[in-house]
């Protein structure tokens, strides 16, 4: 017995995920570079690839649901299905992070204070946690999902000195406020790509072992 | 929680062939209990041994023992006792050709109730109990064999439940049922549970984890996991168990 059509549909399930996730970490990587060099069409670029990720998250939802109905899965195959549609939802809230930090970068580029914080050391941790995330969903890696996990807290630690930083250089009146306080807004949406990446991380867990970080998704506890 | 049945190291052999082996498990009251695994695998066997319905097969020998409320099925009870108490449902619904009434009144009559007043009071409860009494009030003495699958199949468990069990023994009861008809026995399971134990083979994957509390997988006569019903059908431990419930087995 076996099910020749479910493995092909889960396969292209999977392939789907991979691309979706390629599409991430296109978009944030070039966020971070937008950041850095100010092009129109990098800014562009992460702009349609949003759109993208968009479609694609309401194309895997749809597949996902196809195979939920058709299927009825149980056991590891009802794991990937349940982790891929969590793992969706994080995917986009991580294209949408990039194309919020892009349209910050024309009132950020200009400013003096950039130059003084280290964003894009954070920006180059927060893109490797989406790549290393996205390797650990195609290798079904514990070990990298783990370093992505544990990743986290360095990159919660930068953008802590991040802000630190930029509160003293506006007490002590050396920067404009107001590109600090963008400049601040997009060091959180990198923070909070960091964290979707980690959500990432805690769903290829749990499509591997059955167990997530928090334990109520596991349905046998 | 103390059990139901205990069950230890229960070996069962047709002839040469060793239908199980060394089967273990616990079955707790008022829950519903699954047995599922391919044809073959010992599973009706071992449904049919908790009421020893396999003493009236010829060259069947059974070592290990059964404890009903801690009581050894084979050395403590006789069967028509053992059998009151554990009722057993079909496959196919086998009413007998007689009224919807006599179907029901038939265990009770047996064991010498004679009064009509208390028969009438047992044939209602126990339809009542299998959730058809308001389909065949108006018609107790017409033939249960007018009745459609899905009501013969509930007849017969309101047949069951006139002996006065404790346990339900289910041998795949919706397989020959349609989805209208499998829907209410599964619900019915589901009321049945909080006064009787229920123990169903079934080889609906969906229907075990619809329904049941805990399932039990059987292969080649063996138990090879035995769990909760969560956590079996979405983090079984044996890989044998996922091969078989994600329908790659083979």
């Amino acid at each position: 017995m076996t099910r020749t059509r479910f493995d092909d549909q889960l396969e292209e399930l999977h392939v789907e995920l991979i691309k979706m996730g390629s599409l991430c970490e296109e978009a944030i990587s070039l966020s971070a570079q937008a950041l850095e060099k100010n092009e129109e069409k990098t800014k562009e670029r992460v702009f349609a690839l949003e759109t993208e990720i968009d479609q694609m998250e309401r194309e895997v939802e749809t597949h996902c649901m196809r195979l939920l109905l058709h299927q009825q899965p149980v056991a590891r195959d009802l794991r990937a299905i349940s982790a891929a549609l969590k793992m969706i939802s994080d995917m986009e809230r991580i294209g949408d992070q990039a194309a919020d930090i892009v349209e910050l970068v024309p009132y950020i580029a200009q400013s003096e204070c950039k130059n003084k914080v280290n964003i894009a050391e954070m920006a180059k941790a927060t893109v490797s946690m989406v790549t290393d995330s996205v390797e650990a969903f195609v290798k079904k890696d514990l070990k990298l999902a783990e370093q992505v996990i544990e990743k986290d807290d360095v990159v919660d630690e930068m953008f802590a000195s991040i802000k630190k930083k930029l509160m003293e250089l506006v007490r002590s009146q050396n920067v404009d406020a107001e590109p600090a306080l963008d400049l601040l807004m997009a060091a959180k949406y990198f923070e909070r790509i960091g964290d979707h990446a980690v959500n990432v991380a805690e769903w290829v867990e749990y499509s591997v072992t059955g167990i997530h970080k928090s334990s109520e998704h596991h349905l046998g506890n | 929680m103390k059990s139901k049945f205990e069950v230890s190291k229960l070996n069962l052999h047709y002839g040469q062939f060793h239908a199980l082996k060394d089967v273990s498990l616990s079955i707790f009251p008022h829950e519903v209990t699954a047995l599922i695994g391919p044809s073959g695998c010992g599973k009706s066997t071992f449904l049919k041994t908790l009421n020893r319905m396999n003493d009236l097969e010829d060259g069947v020998t059974i070592d290990g023992s059964v404890l009903l409320d801690g009581k050894d099925i084979f050395k403590d009870m006789d069967a028509i006792s053992l059998r009151q108490r554990v009722g057993m449902v079909f496959q196919q619904p086998n009413p007998f050709p007689k009224s919807i009434y006599e179907n029901v009144a038939y265990g009770p009559r047996l064991q010498g109730i004679r009064s009509k007043v208390k028969l009438d009071e047992i044939v209602e409860n126990a339809l009542r109990g299998a959730a058809i009494w308001d389909e065949v009030k108006d018609r107790l003495k017409k033939n249960a064999m007018g009745l459609s699958g899905g009501q013969q199949q509930r007849l017969c468990i309101a047949r069951a439940l006139a002996a006065g069990p404790d346990v339900l023994l289910m041998d795949e009861p919706t397989s020959a049922l349609d989805p209208i008809s499998t829907s209410k026995i599964e619900e019915l399971c589901a009321q049945l549970k909080k006064d009787y134990t229920i123990v169903m083979v079934t080889h609906n994957m969906q229907q075990a984890a619809r329904i049941s509390d805990r399932t039990a997988f059987f292969l080649l006569g063996e138990v090879v996991e035995y769990s909760d019903t969560d956590q079996m059908f979405s983090m079984p431990k044996d890989k044998r168990t996922e091969d078989y419930i994600t329908g790659r087995f083979g």
